[in-house]
């Protein structure tokens, strides 16, 4: 099964996906790149992102926390 | 000329989905996992759009719209945090694990599927109820939303109570007819549809004003910190309490949780997970900047008195028969997003509460008509409440408490989820600590979005408010009822033990896709 370390990596990554889906470090920008505000095309990015960490989480680690009985192994 | 249009377009709309409806029809089995479920059987894309399709028809045409024109589009960045990342972690937590079990042991609400873990009818009434409770008004807005377009649109020759029950009576039939399989299918051809309609608006519009660069220089030329990220309405804590309460409440809202049932295959989550940020990328990014852009090239809405930025952008910059196009999608998008909520209603009424309730145990083929019957009862009930509340109401009452009630149904959904995950993942959840942490943060919701604060004279105290408010530090009390629910769900069951009948096995032995 699969590893308490790599269990904990996905929630970090998980974690990761969350906390920045909210460009904070932009907060206050209002630069205009190619017609859309620049936090936009963050959110663009970031949404493409997320999509390939899920897919390479289906891909990967589908299953963990739930069919090894909600214990790591 | 354009109203007799956007007419013949609603009225187009819905035979194609009677027309989907009576060929769903021939294809059911009558049985209750049939009529509720389609026999588990839905695809990836059927999933995901039927899922997508019935929660933010409305709001996606309308009410967010609206909010980018008066605030700013950073309401993007809600949706995105909200459905394409919590809700598709949500997705896997809640999602997956949930049609596992309910696979194995056939169960087609989340109410019976805790009740068994715990071996308590009572705890399965009381999800039935909390979950009825919050829908019932949410099935009523509809109503009253689309008596009122309906009245609105034919300047008044229809009344609302005629607008109202019309719609009522196409969803009885519809929805009595197609059940689970029929109103995925809609579901599925208005994603496809609404898709479509938004980037071709967002081409048309831009084409015409000169481009998103010269939609942008006039919304700085009006005021240039609208497009500046944060500021005014959105503060980082209402952003947060936004995406967080509605995705957890999303989970629990009976129409999308009830789907977390009926997928094919392991498969199908798999896709559709990724799916997800993508959906939500290619739907909000361009509805919301169209309100954004609406305040750039000079479009005056009086959004508070019930105008829709949308409609007067698109006639301002389209042919009438596409604007008309959208609305009427949008219009009728709203009619067929109640076909879920009341399909899902009727299944928690009838399971849940109706048959433990006379102790009937009754044939699949009986229970199959008990189903219909509920939804009839639910769309009757709704109906009789709409019309008596809503008659005196304009459009513009009506837009105004769609949001806010919107809001209140979410957070009174999200409230379920931290007692159910902890179900879902903790050996150690007792069937006392699920009445704790479910009823406890009921009160703290309720009290704080519904029962005003008052207060109290204390002799040389001065005055003591008394009641939860609506907001503490500028964050939602959905998160603190949150908080307070998983709070009581942990520290009663670690005070209490197990009741004769729980069965903790339930959920965590002998789970996997095989």
């Amino acid at each position: 099964m699969t590893s308490t370390v790599a269990t904990y990596a996905w929630i970090g990554a998980m974690a990761v996906l969350v906390v920045l889906a909210i460009p904070w470090f932009l907060w206050g920008n209002s630069q205009v790149v190619a017609g859309l505000p620049i936090w936009v095309w963050w959110h663009v990015g970031w949404m493409i992102l997320a999509a390939v960490v899920f897919r390479a989480f289906a891909k990967r680690a589908w299953g963990i926390g739930i069919e090894d009985g909600g214990e790591h192994a | 000329m354009s109203t007799a249009l956007e007419l013949g377009i609603i009225v187009g709309y819905l035979l194609v989905a009677l027309a989907i409806g009576l060929a769903a029809y021939r294809l059911t089995e009558r049985t209750a996992e049939d009529y509720f479920l389609a026999s588990r059987t839905f695809g990836t894309v059927v999933l995901l759009f039927t899922v997508f399709a019935t929660l933010l028809s409305a709001f996606t045409f309308f009410g967010g719209p609206n909010i980018a024109y008066l605030h700013g589009p950073e309401w993007i960045l809600v949706m995105g945090l909200m459905d394409g990342i919590i809700f598709a972690i949500l997705w896997y937590v809640v999602g997956y694990k949930q049609w596992l079990i309910g696979k194995r042991e056939g169960y087609v609400t989340l109410g019976e599927m805790l009740g068994d873990r715990f071996g308590s009818t009572g705890i399965r009434t009381l999800i039935a109820a909390v979950s009825l409770l919050w829908l019932f008004p949410y099935v009523m807005l509809q109503q009253i939303g689309a008596g009122t377009a309906l009245t609105a649109l034919t300047g008044g020759v229809v009344p609302f109570w005629g607008g109202a029950t019309l719609v009522t009576v196409f969803m009885i039939v519809y929805v009595v007819l197609a059940g689970m399989r029929g109103i995925a299918w809609t579901d599925t051809l208005q994603g496809a549809f609404m898709l479509v309609m938004v980037w071709a608006a967002v081409a048309w519009v831009l084409v015409e004003a000169g481009g998103a660069g010269t939609a942008a220089a006039g919304i700085a030329e009006i005021d240039p910190e609208f497009l500046a990220l944060g500021g005014g309405f959105y503060t980082p804590q209402r952003m947060l309490t936004f995406a967080i309460s509605i995705a957890f409440g999303v989970a629990m809202f009976p129409q999308v949780n009830q789907r977390f049932f009926a997928a094919d295959s392991e498969t199908v989550l798999k896709r559709s997970l990724a799916l997800w940020p993508v959906l939500v990328l290619l739907l909000f990014v361009p509805a919301f900047m169209l309100g954004a852009w609406a305040k750039g090239l000079g479009i005056q809405a009086d959004v508070g008195a019930g105008q829709n930025v949308l409609p007067l952008l698109l006639a301002e910059f389209t042919p009438s028969w596409f604007a008309a196009l959208v609305i009427a999608g949008a219009i009728a998008a709203m009619m067929s997003s109640s076909d879920s909520m009341l399909l899902s209603g009727s299944s928690y009424f009838t399971r849940d509460l109706y048959r433990p309730l006379v102790g009937e145990r009754s044939s699949s083929r009986r229970e199959d008509w008990l189903g219909r019957i509920g939804v009839v009862a639910f769309a009757v009930a709704a109906l009789i409440a709409s019309l008596l509340i809503g008659s005196g109401a304009s459009v513009g009452v009506v837009g105004a408490i769609l949001v806010d009630v919107g809001d209140t149904a979410f957070g009174g959904f999200a409230q379920l989820a931290l007692p159910v995950i902890a179900a879902l993942y903790w050996r150690g959840t007792t069937r006392n600590g699920m009445y704790a942490g479910i009823l406890g943060s009921q009160v703290v919701y309720v009290l704080g979005v519904l029962v005003p604060v008052f207060t109290v004279p204390v002799p040389t105290f001065g005055t003591i408010p008394v009641g939860v408010a609506g907001t503490y530090f500028g964050w939602g009390v959905s998160l603190y009822a949150m908080a307070v629910g998983v709070g009581l769900t942990v520290v009663v069951s670690l005070l209490t033990t197990p009741s004769v009948g729980e069965d903790a096995s339930l959920y965590f032995e002998g789970l996997s896709a095989d």
